[in-house]
């Protein structure tokens, strides 16, 4: 049988506030346990919330780069269940009147066409605090640093059809509020965190299958395994004649497989009701306007503009503006090289490819656009090779030395372009190499270019490496075809 | 002697250096000493914290800073957290809490250099109408041995009462400062719905809670309103609005006062003698001017089941956090996390509280929550506009607090619905947030009744106006009960 997926994510975005959503400690990651948590966040008796203004116009701000309905009136409600990192007992959230409606984040398919895929919704809520189960000798520690962090719950509709599309919404989502400056974006520190919803049926069926969510994906990488491990477990247990449970699902990365976590039986019934502790947001249309005002471009118009301002082809335009880091890195370097092309290839080669390796961002890459860019500006000149270039990338990059033009004299990287010193090369080279012209001058005119190879390597010999190889090749091929 | 003066004139004698504050509080202290133990009307005594705060308001008042209260000793209700003294709310589970923190009640207190004497005692979680609730003892109404001082408030009644403190604060969530008053023969109101803040009272249900006083007359709350309304920026239901001086307009004439009287309040089913005796006191009130006026509040029927939905409801997740994992009361040797929850709560919390917070579990539950929970935010939406209905004819509104005096110890053990129904005048402003006072207003079998006026929103000023008045041209709240010494 043939089978289609159907796919639905929620996805946790910590919002980059300086303070939690409803407290004045500190966000920063990575503290010494429950140094920052308050009495409010250990919810000690008497203890009120009162909410953080900037998260609630985070929110905003993302509900306007989705194009979705901001409502006037939003509601905090109590989540109700027990667990030691939930302080309070109940988690303080939106259900019924979240503060961002319905809207939709297009994506860009392998193919190159583009998918719209529709937001149900997103609400603010609080991340819970970290349970410890290491460590403890039989009992658990418990973290509240986290509790109170400022979430933005976004729920997409079913609108996926594989792991791809599913990566390339949550890839698509994280430039977005990156973008936006509304989340770090540090995955490995759970900033964006994903549950996955997933069915099959057997194509042509309308109606759809029984799903399950598999929580708490912190990686792009870990999403699309967990998505296809998914789809293939419940496509063999339906062919085999089974069910599908309803049903919870964890996955193990570091072991690739997943779990049954809990069942629809055992879910909790949360007892939503509104928390009487924080009144209704109400906003009107000058507050949302005002926000609107403060956004800054966003990926989809910043892909458009590149192709306009810079030439560049739409491959090129849309992987540099999807990072906010990189679009930037890349107009300035721009700016400096005078030359759009030649910086885009090497922000999207050499560059992107020691960020990746290294698992560095463009914040925080030990090379600036201002040392790339005069880079670029020293290839244009014919000051040095591109083989003379990557060393200097290496030296900019191991920070052996910061400036372009101190590194390239420093390592004898400067080309000769002088013709009358590149021609008296030349000549004493070709003098010792009667055999190989003979051999070149007997062959076909149109099979000659693949023998220049063999006259260029003692050319470049000869000239420590310093001589200008587009030089050489003109004035080599002239005294050759004589 | 100097236990029977009422806060302003303690604070009269003060500023005329009649005594220091230290002399004061080690009278007050004695009296506790010597006296507490026939009424239990305190959980926990400050004494070397009082006496060290009144040396600091003897220094002040030399200094010449001094307010209207400093050196003016006072309780707090047990609910209210003070920054290094214990606070229990009535209950095992908080048996060995010391907040790191003050309430903004508290420290609004301290700020005016005024002494607490100690925490009162209280109805667990402050869910009681009698005191019978609490981990730390019922509380004994002063009027008499085997009388219940109402709830919950039933431990600042008494102690106010039996002159063991000229007035004390106290909580408000369906009658919890306006029955004990009415039970004890004192004067106490009920601000408007975020005249006061909640920060650090320990909440019951929230959108109901409200903090205000017990005092023996309406100067003396409108005295203790000045210190403890204000605008506080962490609380988001408190309101920022300027606090009046509420002492500065009790001398107002009632000409005029149009006091509308609900028919729902002095039916058939009202105690004729209650019946009699609050009828003469508004008569009262309408010698001083004031016009009277029948009205309507259609759905006041409905303020005690909406009530018993929303204020459990509320409480099942404001009682949440007391789970044995970060402070409060822990069960020995727990086994697992679940052993751990379920004894901790099991064992720290008493029969009335676990029922509520089953109540308001159930009231929530999917499948339940629009029969109940919706059903009954409905009813207080209409609650409200019968309200706002009559305040669009009359300037307040008058009738009895609590349906009888005080009654005997264990008398409605065994029904909590009998026990609800205590609260059947006093919820329905707490359902829409007005404002709420009882003063004293005759004696029924040689025990004191209350009269409750209610007024509109942030009307407090006109209730102590209108309470202060009657207090000019009535003795009811200067009756003591036998065995204070005058």
């Amino acid at each position: 049988m043939q089978w289609e997926t159907v796919i639905g994510l929620e996805v946790h975005v910590q919002l980059a506030t300086k303070t939690k959503i409803f407290s004045g400690s500190s966000t920063a990651f990575g503290a010494e346990p429950n140094t920052q948590a308050s009495a409010v966040d250990l919810a000690m008796p008497g203890m009120l919330p009162v909410l953080n203004e900037e998260a609630l116009k985070m929110a905003i701000k993302f509900g306007l780069a989705i194009d979705a309905h901001i409502n006037e009136k939003s509601v905090f409600e109590r989540k109700n269940y027990f667990y030691p990192d939930l302080p309070k007992g109940y988690q303080t959230t939106q259900s019924e009147l979240p503060i961002v409606g319905a809207g939709h984040i297009d994506i860009q398919l392998a193919d190159g066409s583009s998918k719209r895929v529709r937001i149900h919704h997103a609400h603010l809520e609080e991340d819970a605090g970290k349970s410890l189960h290491e460590d403890f000798h039989g009992m658990s520690g418990i973290d509240l640093n986290r509790a109170g962090t400022p979430l933005i719950e976004i729920v997409s509709e079913p609108d996926m059809s594989n792991a791809e599309e599913a990566v390339a919404f949550a890839r698509k989502l994280h430039t977005i509020v990156t973008s936006l400056g509304i989340c770090d974006g540090e995955m490995s520190q759970g900033s964006m965190r994903f549950d996955v919803n997933v069915s099959v049926r057997p194509v042509g069926e309308s109606k759809l299958g029984t799903r399950t969510e598999t929580k708490n994906l912190n990686s792009f990488r870990f999403m699309e395994r967990a998505i296809k491990l998914e789809v293939e477990r419940q496509i063999d247990v339906l062919e085999d004649g089974g069910k599908i449970n309803q049903e919870t699902r964890l996955y193990d990365g570091d072991k690739d497989i997943s779990r049954a976590m809990r069942s629809k039986e055992e879910a909790n019934d949360y007892r939503y009701f509104p928390c009487p502790d924080l009144l209704p947001v109400l906003i009107d249309s000058s507050y949302i306007d005002a926000i609107r005002a403060t956004l800054p471009e966003l990926p989809d118009a910043r892909k458009l503009r590149f192709v306009e301002q810079y030439g560049l082809s739409d491959y090129d335009a849309g992987i540099l503006s999807a990072d906010a880091g990189i679009a930037a890195l890349f107009e300035a370097t721009t700016a400096k090289s005078t030359d759009a092309k030649l910086s885009a290839n090497w922000i999207m080669g050499e560059f992107s490819a020691r960020l990746n390796s290294e698992e560095k961002t463009a914040k925080n890459s030990p090379i600036n656009a201002e040392q790339l860019g005069q880079l670029i500006l020293r290839i244009k000149d014919n000051s040095i090779s591109s083989a003379g270039a990557k060393k200097v990338f290496d030296a900019l990059w191991t920070e052996e030395g910061h400036d372009v033009d101190a590194i390239i004299d420093a390592k004898g990287l400067k080309q000769v372009s002088d013709t009358g010193a590149l021609e008296k090369i030349v000549d004493e080279v070709l003098a010792g190499m009667t055999a190989q012209i003979e051999q070149y001058r007997a062959t076909d005119e149109a099979k000659r270019k693949k023998l220049l190879g063999g006259f260029m390597g003692p050319l470049m010999k000869a000239s420590k490496g310093q001589g200008n190889p587009k030089l050489f090749t003109e004035i080599l091929v002239k005294k050759l075809d004589g | 002697m100097i236990h029977n003066k009422t806060i302003s004139e303690l604070s009269r004698g003060l500023a005329a250096g009649e005594y220091s504050s230290v002399e004061l509080t080690t009278h007050f202290l004695k009296r506790i000493e010597n006296l507490d133990s026939n009424y239990n009307s305190y959980i926990t005594v400050t004494a070397e914290q009082a006496l060290n705060e009144a040396q600091a308001a003897d220094a002040r008042r030399a200094a010449g800073n001094a307010t209207p209260w400093t050196g003016v000793p006072f309780a707090h209700k047990d609910i209210f957290c003070t920054q290094g003294v214990r606070t229990t709310c009535g209950s095992r589970m908080l048996e060995n809490f010391i907040p790191p923190y003050d309430s903004t009640v508290a420290a609004n207190f301290k700020q005016h250099g005024a002494v607490c004497l100690g925490k009162t005692n209280m109805d667990e979680f402050a869910m009681g109408s009698s005191n019978e609730t609490s981990y730390y003892g019922r509380v004994t109404n002063p009027w008499g041995t085997d009388l219940v001082p109402g709830g919950s408030s039933g431990g600042s009644a008494a102690a106010v009462a039996a002159r063991l403190a000229p007035g004390a604060t106290a909580t408000d969530t369906g009658g919890s400062i306006r029955q004990p008053a009415a039970l004890c023969g004192l004067t106490g109101i009920k601000p408007t719905y975020g005249r006061v803040s909640r920060l650090g009272m320990i909440a019951f249900a929230s959108s109901l809670d409200q903090g205000g006083t017990l005092t023996r007359t309406a100067e003396d709350s409108a005295m203790m309103l000045n210190v403890m309304a204000s605008y506080d920026p962490k609380d988001s239901t408190c309101i920022d609005r300027d606090v009046p001086d509420y002492t500065a307009t009790l001398n107002q004439s009632l000409k005029g006062l149009k006091i509308g009287l609900p028919a729902e309040f002095f039916s058939e089913h009202l105690d004729p003698e209650m019946q009699t005796q609050v009828q003469n006191a508004i008569r009262e009130l309408e010698k001083l001017g004031a016009t009277l006026k029948e009205i309507r509040l259609p759905h006041s029927h409905l303020s005690v089941p909406a009530y018993y939905v929303i204020a459990p409801a509320e409480c099942s997740a404001n009682l949440s956090r007391f789970d044995g994992v970060r402070y409060g009361y822990r069960c020995d040797n727990p086994q697992d996390l679940q052993d751990l929850y379920l004894r901790s709560r099991s064992e720290g919390f008493g029969d009335e509280v676990k029922r509520r917070i089953l109540i308001g579990t159930y009231a929530l539950s999917a499948g339940y929550y629009d029969a109940y929970y919706r059903k009954a935010q409905q009813v207080r939406r209409l609650i409200k506009q019968d309200f706002d209905n009559a305040f669009g004819e009359v300037d307040i509104i008058a009738g009895p607090t609590s349906p009888s005096p005080a009654f005997a110890f264990g008398s409605k053990g065994n029904d909590p619905v009998k026990m609800y129904l205590e609260d059947i005048f006093t919820i329905s402003t707490n359902l829409a947030g007005l404002p709420g006072m009882s003063v004293p207003a005759g004696m029924i079998g040689g025990l004191p009744i209350g009269m409750q006026l209610i007024g509109n929103y942030f009307d407090e000023a006109r209730l102590l106006n209108a309470g202060h008045q009657f207090q000019q041209v009535t003795d009811w709240h200067t009756k003591a009960p036998s065995g204070i010494d005058a």
